[in-house]
């Protein structure tokens, strides 16, 4: 996909970001070494890795084999020893194999060492979802590593974010989590040419509004936007927030965003249970208890695990028309006001099949 | 090895009194292996370890009042009363990381080898391991990649014939464990573990491969654990070891051996001489341990984060 320049800004795709924000910390930082499977495919991990090994040589790209427990305990090592090695699993699921790496060495290395030692290292994993890809292929794990102090996990939602955080989270001296959601490589966004840093610094403010306060994480953070719109225009304004770094936690940000709405709803690409909505309600209502005007809502994904058929699929995840009716069940919205903001998503998604990608992305899965 | 064996019997002797409240994991009969391998190193090499990782701690030159403070829980310890016994490390002195979950230092040490040969600052890395790790899938992806890369790492395996309490023949067919090198396509070599010419010997051809970028090399090394797995005592009352297994392994003492074998250039004389003052430094660090402050409370949260 090539670059377009819509008025003074230039678009480009969530993965052509991941891929520059690799680029530009090879050429800032020659200790920097990319660790994965299939690292010179064509399919380049759907262009996340495209052409970085042409321009920066075999060196900087080692094949990894099929072994993710010892590729990440090698890439602790290398860390620890002063390099900066990027590890891409093509799913999250295959990190669990990697599980007593990441959770005992990569976590742990800094406290245990009484601080001799760092670990900077960058774990991409991603989130499969749609086309089938069923129970092993699909899953959001980030409450787990979100669980270990000693790791940093980065959801981005937005291109231009996703290779700032990506640069910054390869400059940083700790073992970063980089989260990334399939439906999301596709989508497009602004994103600035050359070297640029966003901090990890946890959840922002993508959206104002003094009605509800809608925290969402990665691709539910494109779904609350949706939703944030339809609301809009049936009078109820949402303030949506992208959770962004899930582990340092934050949560002042949205505190202080609850404590001017009044109301909480967070939208999870996990299981509602145990999940990041759980976190962040439990901290909400320890800090801002009395500024609740409602009970907040939950949302995320039903206790079983993702099926395969798109025949089994609806209902299963939260979408922006989950999060309307939700939002205006909390404020009591007038129900005719809600079925046409409702009427208007169905009208956004036309012919769209459940198990693709939504109308914010481009090209085929 | 006299050191180490007098650092470890004290332990043992001063356990019972409460100070040192940590798991302890005793070296002793299996000193050669640390003594062999870490002389055939320069400090500026490493070494990774597991919970058994007194003797290569200290083989390696690790600090004892350091170490003795570490196990009593001490600020003052190699890492501040955050590991205790199975978390040694002297990073100045090349012991990296001492990591007490099985196999789980192998690949750390691999990835410290292919941090050096980036670099080409031509360290070796030892990851010394226990029978038993070769039973864990990630020993055989370490030593897989290692080998493909030609990696400055030696594999050090100390065979103690035990995982705990079970015998390696419940665990492990019949077979050569050199014979695991060889499926990795990697060089090996099996010694007397407790014979302290021959660790050192083969211990310098590996680290000569390794500095010459002829790859890793999986030395294995047998050896016998005197003590429980974990704790100060004996425990041959509990009959899982082989009836006189413990007793003809004592005979194969390696510091014994190596008092034979140096003769009439070491008596009686010299090595009590040297045994006292092992036990001046010995009580000087245990003194220091005791005396030396615990960590404020206040420390617990530092270093989460770097």
């Amino acid at each position: 996909m090539n670059a377009v320049v819509q008025g003074h800004e230039r678009v480009i795709s969530l993965a052509e970001a991941i891929r520059e924000g690799i680029e530009e910390s090879f050429a800032k930082d020659e200790n920097t070494f990319l660790f994965a499977q299939g690292v010179s495919d064509p399919s380049s991990m759907w262009g996340t890795l495209k052409g970085i090994d042409n321009r920066f040589g075999e060196d900087r790209v080692i094949e990894m084999p099929i072994a993710e427990n010892g590729a990440v305990g090698i890439a602790v090592g290398a860390a620890i020893a002063g390099q900066r090695p990027i590890i891409s699993f093509h799913r999250v699921e295959f990190a669990l194999l990697a599980f007593e790496q990441i959770v005992n060495n990569a976590a742990k290395s800094s406290y245990i060492s009484n601080g001799q030692h760092k670990v900077p290292l960058v774990i991409r994993m991603v989130i499969g979802r749609g086309w089938g890809q069923g129970p092993e292929h699909s899953q959001s794990l980030e409450p787990l590593f979100a669980y270990f102090p000693g790791l940093k996990v980065v959801m981005p939602a937005f291109a231009g974010d996703a290779k700032g955080m990506l640069i910054a989270a390869i400059e940083d001296d700790n073992p970063v989590i980089f989260i990334e959601h399939r439906f999301l490589h596709n989508s497009t966004g602004h994103v600035p040419e050359g070297y640029y840093k966003n901090a990890l610094d946890g959840p922002r403010v993508v959206r104002e509004g003094k009605d509800v306060t809608i925290v969402a994480t990665s691709h539910g953070v494109l779904e609350a936007m949706r939703a944030a719109d339809v609301l809009h225009k049936i009078g109820c304004s949402a303030e949506v927030i992208d959770m962004r770094v899930l582990r340092p936690l934050n949560v002042a940000p949205i505190v202080a965003s609850v404590r001017k709405t009044g109301r909480l709803v967070t939208v999870d690409t996990g299981f509602v249970r145990f999940g990041i909505g759980a976190e962040i309600l439990a901290s909400v209502m320890t800090e801002a208890f009395n500024a609740l005007k409602a009970a907040p809502v939950r949302l995320g994904l039903p206790d079983h695990p993702t099926p395969s058929s798109r025949g089994l699929i609806p209902g299963f995840y939260p979408d922006s028309q989950r999060i309307v009716r939700e939002v205006g069940k909390m404020l009591s919205l007038d129900q005719a006001k809600v079925d046409s903001a409702l009427k208007e998503l169905d009208i956004q998604r036309k012919d769209l099949q459940i198990d693709q990608p939504d109308p914010f992305f481009k090209g085929p899965f | 090895m006299l050191r180490i064996r007098l650092i470890e019997e004290a332990i043992a002797d001063h356990y019972a009194e409460g100070e040192m409240r940590c798991p302890v994991h005793l070296s002793i009969g299996q000193e050669a292996i640390a003594v062999g391998t870490c002389a055939a190193l320069e400090t500026s090499d490493k070494v990774y370890s597991t919970h058994r990782c007194h003797a290569h701690y200290l083989a390696k030159g690790g600090d004892l009042k350091r170490m003795m403070a570490e196990i009593c829980g001490k600020a003052a310890g190699c890492v501040g009363g955050r590991g205790g016994s199975m978390h040694l490390m002297d990073v100045p002195k090349g012991v990296m990381a001492s990591i007490p979950i099985v196999s789980s230092s192998i690949p750390v040490a691999v990835g410290s080898a292919l941090a050096d040969k980036r670099m080409r600052n031509g360290k070796v890395t030892v990851a010394f391991f226990g029978d038993a790790s070769v039973e864990e899938g990630v020993f055989h992806e370490s030593a897989n990649f290692a080998s493909l890369h030609k990696l400055p790492v030696i594999f050090l395996c100390e065979n103690n014939l035990y995982s705990v309490y079970t015998p390696i023949d419940q665990r492990q067919p019949n077979r050569p464990l050199t014979d695991l090198a060889k499926a990795h396509g990697m060089q090996a070599a099996h010694g007397d573990g407790n014979d302290l010419d021959e660790c050192y010997r083969l211990s310098v051809q590996a680290v000569e491969r390794a500095r010459n970028d002829q790859g890793p090399t999986l030395l294995v090394l047998d050896t016998y654990r005197w003590r429980e797995h974990c704790g100060p005592a004996f425990d041959d009352h509990l009959g899982y070891r082989k009836e006189g297994e413990l007793k003809k392994w004592e005979q194969r003492d390696p510091i014994r051996r190596f008092r034979e074998k140096l003769g009439i250039t070491f008596d009686a004389k010299m090595e009590s001489a040297m045994s006292a003052e092992i036990t001046a430094e010995i009580e000087e660090a245990r003194a220091f341990a005791r005396a030396t402050p615990l960590p404020d409370p206040s420390q617990a949260t530092r270093h989460v984060y770097a």
